[in-house]
């Protein structure tokens, strides 16, 4: 520890067990908790008690309760816990038995203050960091501590209850720490008595008819399985698992959830992974037991698992599908799809669930859905994978949501007036739809899924946030359909949808719902981007209104939906999307959008759209786009003179990432990388003197070096980096020229002074290059640029700094009391 | 107490309640589908109309009437729940010889006024030179072609009403207010309630003291214009007649009403025109609100609107005075003050403009593209038919159908072939199914009676189980020219009793908590109030004077009083009793009422049953007393 916390930790000590005296927040006690665990790690605790002996001190006081405030008292635990954790500072802190009056049945436990869960927490947690030595075990005994966690699992707290049942764990894994090490796999009745103690707890919860306690058992097994990969857990599971499974008898199944997430646990433990002890069988058994809710997350879990017997993955699959089964067994007349309905008898409970209530049948269609689409992507997923019957069944479930659907059967129907408009399950739904084009379709089945989803863009009664799925469902599967080499681009499906597409998508463009004309704006994007060049996609796009609905969305009132105007417009424009609409009776159409995106980006009142248009003018340099090839210095100094004005920070980076990329241009790739090799004589020729006029034009410099000194650090530093790489490229060339003290050099240094003072004013005027090159070189960027890394609260975190803080609000409280006399 | 159901349209109801001894009449709506069978009036002449091949020019417009179920005449009152729902008022008030009262709020009859007048102008500017009715003969009629040869009853299609008769039949309405109680002749009392759906749209209660009907027309939850519905007043009722659900149960108003911006939108942009056809009130009071938030945003705010109806400046007009009669947003406006709707804004910077036809002004400010509001929905008749004749033939303009009220397919049938587009979206805020579940498991009607259109799903969506009422007990059905018994009997009246009469009473405990006495009273019965007042007193011998003829027609005379008795006779005690009096030989037998004690001897039979006895013997009265007596014994007397 540094002398000056040295020096100032008396006079905080003292704050702290003054109770006259309140700590202003929790953070504080936090952060000084932190700076002791990071103390402690570097060095003995021991000596650190022995040196600061106000600290030992405070511990002693606290243990009279009466003057001690819950967080004070809650901190000083989790302090001593933390002292504790070395053995030998744990012998010093025990000879004052002052760890017993803290822990102990005789201490904390039996004062008012114990009804503050802040104050049992602390308790827990400055018992979980002590617990780290055999001596420890001991202590924790003799001390009637566990008895305590015991009952703590069930405490109101949500928090303390789950701290209490994670140093349970933690307790059990200290305790067998050395055994397992020592003997292979002990059988339980050989196990350390604390040990004994804590599972004999566990059995007897598990036995116990409350679910609480059953549920409080489950988890501690949960975590001791995440955690504890040691053979002994192997024991542990074969006594335990006849209890679990005895759960299974009891109707309703306890605990459920907490069921299912043991034997994931179980499950996924590498201790497991070879022995068969009867896991699999439980695992069957409960997937079979529990209700389909409760059983999808477990079926999900199992098909993760890498290793598990395939007779359990196809049962597990089949639990998964079985609500879709259930919803096209009672929408179709004739059972057609074999390769979904196999294997999934006896769904009377799915049945009964999906009929049950309105919400029932959402929740358990949505987590189905849901659990599906996490298990397409995975490579090891059950095989065969029924791509036809999913798609069937979930274009089923989207026709019954927006009562398209003609069931035959009576559950049919009555699925049909539940589900009909449910937009939980149309979200989940289409998400899985856009998921499943992602894998080879049947193309037979290709047109129904245009069709559902056409039904769902046209629809009046599709809410946005359906629509923004539905869109992206779209292009999912427009992207991943088949291109077929001959006469058309396209597969034969897609021209023809493309035709019904575009009404719909200039209807959306008109909707009064700003987030409706926003997804389309977003899809029409996207899809120009990958199909911009298909003869199909530019016929369909040219006889519809899109283009010109989409450059009258750059004047809309919304400003998301101009900023995404925006950058559809320049995804048309680039692609020649644009322009061809306009060229033969109106070559003037680009220099149009130009004009009309500087517009925006000088008059816009809102960030969104003009960031929009610094990105896409940087794009359009970067890709060397016709407007701005024209003239490129042009075109950027204009840039950056409105750029320079705004007062968005996000705009200016921007901007300056702009002004990269044409530095870039003019002067090659940054030769930062360490790993070229550098080409000795490369960089000094090529910089010819216009070349260097081009860089140093005042425009150019001058928004760099304003952006360097401004109040918002990212602009800052990218402004840094720029200019050090701009040095860096012309270092070579000015060394070979003297500037010496040129008037230029002199008023320029007094601009760059009066910006950085924060003056604003006052051009730099037209100086010379030279000139320009030499204040460059005089600044030191690199110091500039270690100090923009740093943090802003650098300063303010370290821990003298954290102290002097508390003490300094102590003393402020002191002055407003004296004040108010 | 009946219902008798004229109507089977169930949005144009037209019910007749007998209830106690009055007959209300629960709205009068008028179905004008029929109309459909008819060519477009145009305002000017239409080479294209009048050169149609076969079926030219037939008499007027006609409309469905009543069947003879009930004698009209006999109606005691109408209640009108919304001014959709008064249309037909004319032909019953005028031409059935109805002399009772009408009852409606001031905006449905404000409102109902000017869609009369409308309509009436609508027909009477455009006269035909000739009409025939010879057609209507049923042997005739099964020559004319489908779907004309197919309409049931022509013979009851009636001409349009005249502007006299529309004055007529308004003058006989008496004005309510939400929860005013209306008492029909001391018999029941009828109560408006806000039904959320229209200006001054109402739902009725009507009430004795101890049954309760409700009738529900035309209601909506949703947040529009009018003052919200008022459920909670429906609640215990006996009866709950439900009718005016949405006509479009699967379309919501929200997304409606964004289809329509879109299309108007995409219409405009496209240099295109826009027609909406639409009735002068209602729906068109949101949808300009909706498009002044709108126009703005779209890049509409150069776009000309046209409201055009011979009422259409009324129309705006009266939507702002009647500031009580709105939703709370908007009466808030008032004070303010602004006005409730911005469609006066939109007037004010002439964005929405309004003429009473394409004559005159119209023609010196038409500018296009433009958005024109203007009727009839049913393209037959009104400044519509001139625009559809205008801009059918181009494919930039669209008919954007906004009233759920007629099929668009058939009301542009006559116009085909059609190059403009037709949009549909039909915007019915009234109660759908969803809706209507909650509302009958928040009020909980012991019954609830509805068209039977209600009670299953619509044809087309045979599948569609959630769009019908599912209720318990289910719901009873009717159709068109049934009588429905209502499933509850009435069993209790009021009474009142005089104070006078009260003090005079002296009530004896029969049973803890249980007091009777013996009322001696004249029932005095005037307008359906029953009041009993205490006995004259008995006639003195003294006096002279012969009592009017009346007063002893009303007073029966007054016997000398019998006690009253009260209890039962164990039989057991009762034959104890009857042998210590020297009876003997005596048998009982058990019957199903009761007991028969035989005295064999006597050759006397006591007949005991639950609420008698007799005593049967021959000619012994002295026999007869003395049982008599110990039966008494047996007895309370009061």
């Amino acid at each position: 520890m540094d002398p000056e916390c040295s020096r100032l930790l008396p006079a905080l000590c003292a704050v702290l067990a003054d109770p006259r005296q309140p700590v202003a927040d929790d953070t504080c006690l936090e952060k000084l908790l932190d700076w002791f665990k990071k103390v402690t790690e570097a060095e003995s605790s021991l000596l650190l008690l022995q040196e600061n002996p106000c600290l030992v001190e405070l511990l002693s006081h606290v243990l009279r309760p009466q003057d001690v405030s819950p967080r004070v008292l809650s901190f000083s635990l989790r302090l001593a816990g933390t002292f504790a954790a070395q053995e030998d500072c744990f012998q010093y802190l025990q000879q004052g038995d002052l760890l017993l009056g803290l822990f102990g049945e005789a201490g904390t436990l039996g004062w008012a203050a114990w009804n503050v869960p802040t104050v049992r927490s602390g308790w827990i947690q400055g018992l979980s960091s002590l617990a780290q030595h055999p001596s420890a075990l001991h202590f924790l005994a003799d001390s009637g501590a566990v008895d305590t966690v015991f009952s703590l699992q069930g405490d109101p707290s949500l928090f303390v209850a789950s701290a209490a049942s994670q140093l349970l764990v933690h307790i059990l894994a200290l305790s067998m720490h050395g055994e397992a090490v020592e003997h292979h796999s002990p059988q339980g009745s050989a196990w350390p008595t604390c040990a004994q103690k804590i599972v004999g707890h566990v059995e007897e919860s598990l036995r116990s008819t409350a679910a609480p306690q059953v549920t409080q058992a489950l988890n501690v097994l949960t975590t001791t399985f995440g955690r504890c990969h040691s053979p002994w857990t192997e024991v542990l599971w074969e006594q335990l698992s006849p209890l679990v499974a005895c759960l299974l008898e009891r109707d309703p199944i306890p605990a459920g959830h907490s069921l299912v997430d043991l034997l994931l646990s179980v499950a996924r433990s590498p201790v497991f992974s070879s022995a068969d002890c009867g896991l699999w069988e439980t695992v069957a058994q409960t997937l079979s037991r529990l209700s389909p809710t409760q059983a999808g997350p477990l079926a999900l879990g199992t098909l993760k698992l890498q290793h598990c017997p395939q007779a359990l993955r196809t049962q597990a699959f089949g639990i998964l599908l079985q609500p879709l089964a259930c919803v096209l067994k009672a929408t179709t007349q004739a059972p057609t799809s074999p390769g979904l309905l196999d294997g999934t008898l006896g769904g009377s409970m799915t049945v009964d669930a999906l009929l049950s209530s309105k919400s029932a049948c959402a929740g358990l269609l949505c987590q189905t859905l849901a659990q599906l689409e996490e298990l397409h992507p995975l490579p090891h997923r059950p095989s065969p994978w029924p791509q036809a019957s999913l798609l069937e069944a979930v274009v089923t479930i989207l026709q019954l949501c927006d009562g398209s659907a003609a069931p035959g059967s009576s559950v049919g129907g009555r699925l049909c007036g539940t589900l009909a408009g449910c937009v939980r399950v149309q979200r989940a739904a289409l998400d899985f739809l856009g998921t499943l084009s992602q894998g080879t379709s049947p193309q037979e089945l290709v047109p129904q899924v245009f069709a559902v989803l056409l039904e769902y863009l046209e629809s009046p009664d599709s809410s946005p946030t359906v629509l923004k799925k539905a869109f992206q469902a779209t292009l999912g599967w427009l992207l991943s359909s088949p291109k077929t080499p001959g006469c058309s681009d396209f597969g034969p499906h897609i021209p023809l949808f493309l035709g019904e597409l575009f009404p719909v998508l200039q209807k959306r463009l008109c909707s009064p719902c700003w987030e409706v004309r926003d997804s389309a704006l977003e899809f029409f994007t996207n899809l120009s981007r990958h199909w911009g060049g298909q003869a199909d996609f530019r016929q369909a796009l040219f006889s519809s209104e899109a283009p010109t609905l989409t450059q009258q969305l750059l004047r809309d009132p919304e400003s998301y939906v101009r900023a995404s105007a925006v950058t559809a417009m320049a995804q048309l424009s680039s692609q020649g999307l644009h322009a061809t609409l306009a060229s033969p009776e109106h070559p003037e159409a680009e220099q149009g959008l130009l004009r009309e995106f500087l517009n925006i980006l000088s008059a816009d009142s809102e960030g969104f759209p003009r960031r929009a248009v610094v990105q896409v003018f940087t794009q359009w340099l970067r890709d060397g786009h016709a407007e701005v090839a024209r003239d490129t210095e042009q075109f950027v100094a204009t840039v950056l003179q409105v750029v320079s004005q705004d007062l968005d920070w996000e705009v200016r980076v921007q901007g300056l990432e702009l002004a990269q990329v044409f530095l870039t241009q003019k002067l090659g790739q940054p030769g930062h990388c360490p790993y070229t090799v550098a080409l000795p004589e490369a960089p000094l020729p090529r910089l010819r003197p216009e070349v260097l006029r081009t860089l140093c034009q005042p425009w150019l410099l001058e928004f760099a070096f304003r952006a360097l000194f401004d109040c918002d650090r990212p602009v800052a530093q990218k402004a840094c980096n720029l200019l050090l790489f701009l040095r860096d490229k012309t270092a070579p060339y000015a060394g070979t020229q003297e500037t010496g003290d040129s008037p230029h050099l002199d008023s320029m240094e007094a601009a760059l002074q009066r910006w950085q003072a924060g003056e604003q004013g006052q051009p730099l005027g037209d100086p010379e290059p030279e000139a320009m090159l030499a204040v460059l070189r005089s600044l030191d960027l690199e110091g500039l640029q270690g100090r923009l890394a740093e943090s802003s609260d650098h300063v303010e975190k370290s821990p003298q700094s954290l102290l002097q803080d508390m003490l300094a609000t102590v003393d402020i409280l002191e002055e407003n009391e004296a004040d108010c006399y | 107490m009946k219902l008798y159901c004229l109507s089977g349209h169930p949005t144009l109801p037209c019910n007749v309640l007998k209830f106690k001894s009055t007959t209300i009449m629960l709205d009068c709506g008028l179905d004008m589908t029929s109309t459909l069978n008819f060519l477009p009036l145009p305002l000017v002449q239409s080479p294209r109309l009048s050169n149609l091949p076969g079926w030219s020019l037939k008499d007027g417009n006609a409309f469905l009437d009543k069947t003879e179920l009930i004698d009209l005449s006999t109606v005691d009152v109408i209640l009108i729940s919304n001014y959709h729902c008064m249309m037909a008022l004319p032909y019953i008030t005028e031409h059935t010889g109805f002399t009772g009262t009408v009852y409606a709020t001031e905006p449905t009859v404000q409102i109902g006024r000017l869609l009369m007048e409308e309509l009436v102008n609508f027909i009477e500017r455009v006269p035909k030179a000739q009409s025939a009715s010879l057609w209507k003969n049923k042997d005739i009629q099964r020559l004319l072609p489908s779907p004309l040869k197919d309409a049931v009853e022509v013979s009851t299609w009636r001409r349009c009403y005249t502007m006299q008769e529309v004055n007529s039949a308004l003058s006989k309405i008496q004005l309510v207010g939400y929860s005013q109680k209306i008492e029909l002749f001391g018999a029941v009392q009828v109560t408006p309630l806000s039904s959320g759906y229209a200006l001054g749209s109402s739902n009725w209660i009507i009430q004795s003291h101890y049954e309760k009907v409700s009738y529900v027309s035309g209601s909506s939850l949703l947040t529009t214009h009018p003052q919200p519905m008022d459920q909670a007043s429906l609640k215990n009722s006996d009866v709950l007649v439900l009718t005016g659900l949405t006509q479009i149960p699967t379309a919501n108003p929200d997304g409606m009403v964004g289809e329509f911006c879109s299309n108007l939108a995409l219409t405009v942009r496209n240099g295109g025109n826009v027609l909406v056809p639409c009735y002068p009130s209602g729906v068109i009071y949101d949808l300009l609100e909706c498009l002044y938030q709108y126009i703005d945003s779209a890049g509409l705010s150069n776009i000309p609107f046209y409201f055009i109806s011979p009422v259409a400046n009324s129309s705006l007009e009266f939507s702002q005075i009647f500031a009580e009669w709105l939703c709370h947003n908007k009466q808030s406006k008032v004070y303010l003050p602004e006005p409730p709707f911005p469609h006066a804004e939109l007037i004010q910077t002439n964005k929405l403009k309004h003429y009473p036809s394409i004559h005159g002004d119209f023609s010196n400010d038409f500018r296009q593209p433009c958005v024109v509001f203007t009727g009839h929905p049913s393209l037959r008749f009104g400044d519509v038919v001139h625009f559809m004749e205008l801009w059918g033939k181009s494919s930039l303009n669209t008919v954007i159908f906004t009233e759920p009220d007629f099929s668009y397919l058939e009301a542009l049938a006559p116009y085909q072939p059609l190059a403009m587009k037709c949009i549909y979206c039909p915007i019915d805020t009234r109660l759908n199914f969803i809706q209507v579940s909650k509302l009958l498991k928040e009020v909980q009607p012991l019954h609830v009676v509805c068209p039977e259109q209600y009670t299953q799903p619509p044809p087309a969506q045979s599948h569609r189980m959630d769009l019908m009422i599912d209720c318990q007990p289910p719901a009873m059905s009717y159709r068109r020219a049934d009588v429905l018994a209502l499933p509850f009997k009435r069993r209790y009246e009021k009474i009142e009793i005089m104070p006078e009469l009260a003090d005079s009473l002296v009530p004896m405990e029969i049973k803890p908590g249980i007091s009777l006495a013996t009322v001696s009273a004249v029932l005095h019965t005037k307008d359906n109030k029953h009041v009993l007042q205490p006995p004259p007193r008995p006639a003195q011998p003294t006096s002279g004077k012969k009592r009017k003829q009346r007063v002893s027609e009303d007073v029966p005379d007054c016997q000398v009083l019998k006690p009253l008795l009260s209890g039962s006779i164990p039989v057991e005690q009762f034959v104890q009793t009857l042998e210590k009096h020297g009876f003997s030989d005596i048998k009982v037998e058990d019957t199903a009422k009761g007991h028969i004690v035989l005295l064999q001897e006597a050759e006397t039979l006591i007949q005991i049953e639950e609420d008698s006895t007799h005593i049967i013997c021959d000619n012994d009265e002295m026999l007869r007393v003395r049982l008599r007596d110990l039966v008494l014994k047996f007895l309370q007397k009061f």
